[in-house]
């Protein structure tokens, strides 16, 4: 074990996020292409256009959201049990719409009918749309604190309701991510199709970009301004055995922005998330998608670390039992856990990041009309 | 206390939607190798008729796989949602399995599925092969990882349980890997995905066969299976996993289940054949036996004996009452009277707390247990016995009626005169769905044996569920009938359709419907066969 406790842990937490960047930039990007795929496709052969620049992708790219679960599971399994029950509605609500995907990407152009392959589009657009939205609301809710507590054998229980999970601070939260994730999949499309669809994309990418930064800005003023956060008042050290209930945690005013005072580089998160977004409307309009996927991928993740870091070493507050919260000191995993994940995440993740850039050269091109059509019978 | 009937709804969620994501995951598992067998053999000897069957049966590996990808989505959601103090209290150890089978194996399966399906025009032929192959040795790597993860919960070694941390941690993860039940288990299950592909395209090429169309197609697409299939089905049911059933208590009150002995009989047991077994009389009815028999699958051995339920319950009694004392202990220590006196004794009788938990459906405080509340937990330490009883009968007499016809099958097929073998075509044809009834009747025996564990002595299921309410689970086991069912139906209208199409829907201007016009069924007819010019 060349790591010790402490730093394992804050190691996980950066490695959690990696995954769920890495599942942002991929397969959000696939869902913000299914939150347009409605719109930008005027015809069938466009959709399937649309449809077929990510299908050798899509299921590799899923596997970030599936292995970003698993190693929830892993290493925070207290995070697990308890938003994942907590959240119970929203939590299937997200799955049943993640049903729509593999179905409608192999199964749409398998029959001809246009009742059929509409039906698709729109179980598409919903698959992209609706885990989106489920995934920056219970983002905001994190923010907001969540209503469960642990019982004394570590039992938890959620006391909140679904409703409730739809607070309007949520809500922003939510549309930060549909917006930033359409972006990304907007300035995909126009990197990878030809026109008409190309520039149709071009102006979505501006569209969503905007959207992103207005919502992304107006979800901070009101975090600075009228929301309260959660604050550490004492605990065991870092490294001790995780005891979720051993430590002290105060509600207070703006004690999300705690960090960036004493920390002011982390201020940099939130300016990569907006000059992020910035440039890439910026290259979307100048022709230059390329250059604008990168920079959009690099606005979503500052936006995501913008989030983590305001609330570390937060990970499930409670707003109903603060001692209760779950942090990244005390809702972990063994040593012994952590050092076996973190190697086969060291070995594991550079291997899929060659493989999957691999697939992405050798089906590299712009997919147009007239391929769909000779290819009728292979393409999705 | 949980709600007993929330429970019970939890249970058959999670029972229904597994049982649902197995039906799709063996025929991922044994046809992605088949598709292997067929490309090796294209790019060997360069014969457009293997691309084509590569292709077809590519189509429907992608009409199922699509499916098993969705259901899969649900089994990495639901330990979460509806067993949360089972991801909590395991999740040190479970966790990693499932963690590292994503990082290694479903990452390789499906990053090489796309190009298994979209990249032929832009691949090598060579780079096409070991796209495929890697996508087969993912899923398979996969199932390992998921193996290992469940043949813990049958038998939990390599780790501690912690009063500090209050759950189960790791301390060998090379124990865990090395499970010797999950070893077993892989080995058997991964051989009955490939017998139950071999089967698939056994059934569906001996109807062209029988229909009299793409003989060359079928032919070939038969021999390559039947042969997987015969090395297949040897392997499953030589290295069934009863000899993972030595190993551990849940495995051997399994096994006594299986076999509805409830007493201990001298070795070697016999084995039952036929009975009604009675869990309230704790007897078994109008038993047929043959002698020796048990003994011999069970232990591969005449002097070792297989013990009967109601010496297990006995013992198992013995084990409560400890863990009634391990529980007053642990509540100590919880408490903060962290004395070494009190440490000693907790970890005297730590390895029956989990028994003592068995008592949490009956009272809050399982150290207080009435007489009557001990003789219930012991009742309920053993699993239902008929439906295992039967269960199992099931698997085993598919699996034998299975190796009768694929051996049939490889020795017509030998001799080059299978097509002519109508009635065993026809057998072939109506067994399709055999495998299919073994790998699920397999399941409940391995999952509903374990009961009443979640983790074999260690978590019972009654208390690893979710603090939700029997209200949530009508609405979400709702949802998922409702949207299983659809989905159900609409991959059974496309594997029909595939299926009768047959290579003709790959519209390469060489198979038996292509000769009639109009007759693609709903797809753009092919408007010139052209020739394919490699």
């Amino acid at each position: 074990m060349i790591f010790d406790y402490e730093t394992l842990k804050f190691i996980w937490w950066v490695l959690v996020g990696v995954l769920l960047i890495g599942f942002a930039v991929t397969d959000g990007m696939d869902m913000g292409v299914g939150a347009l795929l409605p719109f930008l496709g005027k015809n069938d052969e466009e959709r399937r256009v649309i449809i077929n620049t990510i299908g050798p992708h899509w299921d590799g790219n899923q596997v970030w959201l599936i292995t970003a679960g698993g190693a929830i599971f892993a290493a925070w399994p207290l995070v697990y049990a308890s938003a994942f029950s907590g959240f119970y509605f929203a939590m299937l609500l997200a799955l049943f719409a993640l049903f729509l995907r593999p179905v409608g990407f192999d199964y749409r152009s398998k029959i001809a009918d246009p009742r059929w392959r509409s039906a698709w589009d729109w179980g598409l657009f919903v698959g992209g749309v609706v885990p989106a939205l489920v995934f920056g609301v219970a983002f905001g809710n994190l923010l907001l604190g969540v209503p469960f507590h642990l019982d004394d054998m570590l039992r938890p229980f959620y006391t909140g309701s679904f409703i409730a999970l739809f607070h309007p601070f949520a809500l922003i939260a939510g549309i930060v991510s549909v917006a930033m994730l359409t972006t990304q999949g907007a300035i995909w499309l126009q990197l990878r199709t030809a026109d008409p669809i190309s520039s149709r994309a071009k102006l979505w990418a501006k569209r969503a970009g905007l959207a992103t930064i207005a919502a992304f800005a107006l979800a901070g003023i009101w975090l600075s301004l009228g929301i309260e956060g959660f604050r550490v008042a004492s605990m065991p050290p870092l490294g001790a055995t995780p005891n979720p209930l051993a430590k002290e945690v105060t509600h207070e005013a703006s004690a999300w922005l705690a960090n960036y005072r004493d920390y002011p580089w982390t201020l940099l998160f939130p300016a990569l998330g907006f000059v992020g977004m910035g440039l890439a409307i910026r290259a979307s309009l100048a022709d230059r998608p390329g250059l604008g996927l990168v920079a959009s991928s690099l606005g979503l993740t500052g936006i995501i670390v913008t989030a983590g870091a305001a609330m570390f070493p937060f990970i499930l507050p409670s707003s109903t039992q603060p001692n209760s919260s779950l942090i990244v000191w005390d809702a972990v995993s063994s040593h012994l856990t952590l050092t076996i994940m973190f190697w086969a995440a060291a070995i594991f993740v550079p291997l899929i990041l060659a493989y999957t850039t691999w697939t992405y050269a050798k089906m590299w091109r712009r997919v147009t009309v007239e391929e769909i059509r000779e290819q009728d019978h292979l393409a999705y | 206390m949980l709600d007993s009937s929330m429970i019970e709804l939890s249970r058959w969620q999670f029972a229904s939607t597994a049982m649902y994501h197995f039906l799709f995951v063996p025929l991922t598992l044994g046809l992605s190798w088949i598709l292997v067998i067929m490309e090796s053999v294209y790019v060997m000897t360069g014969r457009e008729i293997y691309r084509d069957m590569t292709k077809f049966w590519g189509k429907l590996f992608g009409i199922n796989f699509a499916l098993g990808v969705t259901t899969g989505l649900t089994m990495e959601f639901q330990f979460g949602t509806n067993w949360s103090y089972y991801s909590h209290y395991v999740g040190d150890v479970f966790g990693a399995p499932l963690a590292i089978e994503g990082l290694m194996a479903f990452f390789l399966e499906s990053t090489f599925i796309g190009l298994f399906f979209l990249g032929w025009e832009r691949l090598t032929k060579r780079q096409h092969l070991a796209v495929t192959f890697l996508m087969a040795f993912g899923s398979n790597l996969s199932a390992l990882w998921i193996l290992v993860a469940n043949g813990w919960m049958q038998n939990p070694v390599g780790a501690e349980f912690s009063y500090e941390t209050m759950r189960m941690e790791m301390v060998s993860f090379w124990e865990v890997v090395m499970n010797p039940v999950a070893q077993v288990k892989f080995v058997h299950t991964v051989a009955a995905g490939y017998v139950t592909g071999a089967m698939f395209v056994l059934g569906i090429s001996s109807w062209y066969m029988l229909k009299g169309r793409d003989l060359p197609f079928a032919k070939r697409s038969f021999s390559v299976a039947v042969g997987f299939g015969l090395a297949s089905i040897l392997s499953v049911i030589l290295l069934g996993d009863e000899s993972g059933y030595e190993v551990g208590d849940v495995q051997r009150v399994k096994l006594a289940a299986i076999e509805a002995e409830w007493h201990t009989e001298p070795a070697p047991a016999a084995f039952t054949i036929y009975g009604i077994p009675d869990n309230e009389a704790e007897e078994t009815q109008d038993a047929i036996k043959v002698p020796w028999l048990l003994g011999l699958i069970a232990t591969r051995s005449l002097d070792t004996e297989v013990k009967g339920l109601k010496d297990l319950m006995r013992e198992h009694e013995a084990r409560i009452r400890s863990g009634m004392i391990a529980y007053s202990y642990l509540e100590r220590l919880r408490g903060g009277e962290k004395t070494p006196e009190n440490i000693a004794a907790f970890e005297a009788h730590k390895a029956d707390l989990g028994y003592g938990l068995l008592l949490k459906r009956y009272t809050e405080n399982p150290a207080a247990a009435t007489e009557e509340q001990i003789r219930m937990a012991v009742k309920d330490s053993i699993p239902e016995v008929a439906p295992l009883f039967w269960t199992f009968r099931i698997m085993v007499g598919a699996g034998v009626w299975m190796l009768l016809l694929i051996v049939l099958g490889f020795y017509y097929n030998a001799k080059r005169v299978i097509q002519n073998q109508r009635w065993l075509l026809r057998l072939f044809l109506f067994s399709i769905p055999v495998p299919w009834i073994a790998a699920e009747t397999g399941w409940f025996v391995a999952e509903f044996g374990r009961q009443p564990w979640a983790i074999g002595e260690v978590l019972p299921t009654s208390i690893a569920a979710s603090s939700l309410t029997a209200n949530d689970l009508i609405i979400s086991l709702s949802g998922f009938i409702l949207f299983y069912t659809i989905l159900f139906i609409i991959e059974m209208y496309l594997m029909f359709k595939f299926a009768r199409l047959g290579p003709s829907s790959l519209h390469t201007g060489r198979y038996h419907h292509e000769c009639e016009t109009g007759h693609a069924g709903g797809m753009t007819p092919a408007t010139a066969p052209h020739q394919q010019a490699d």
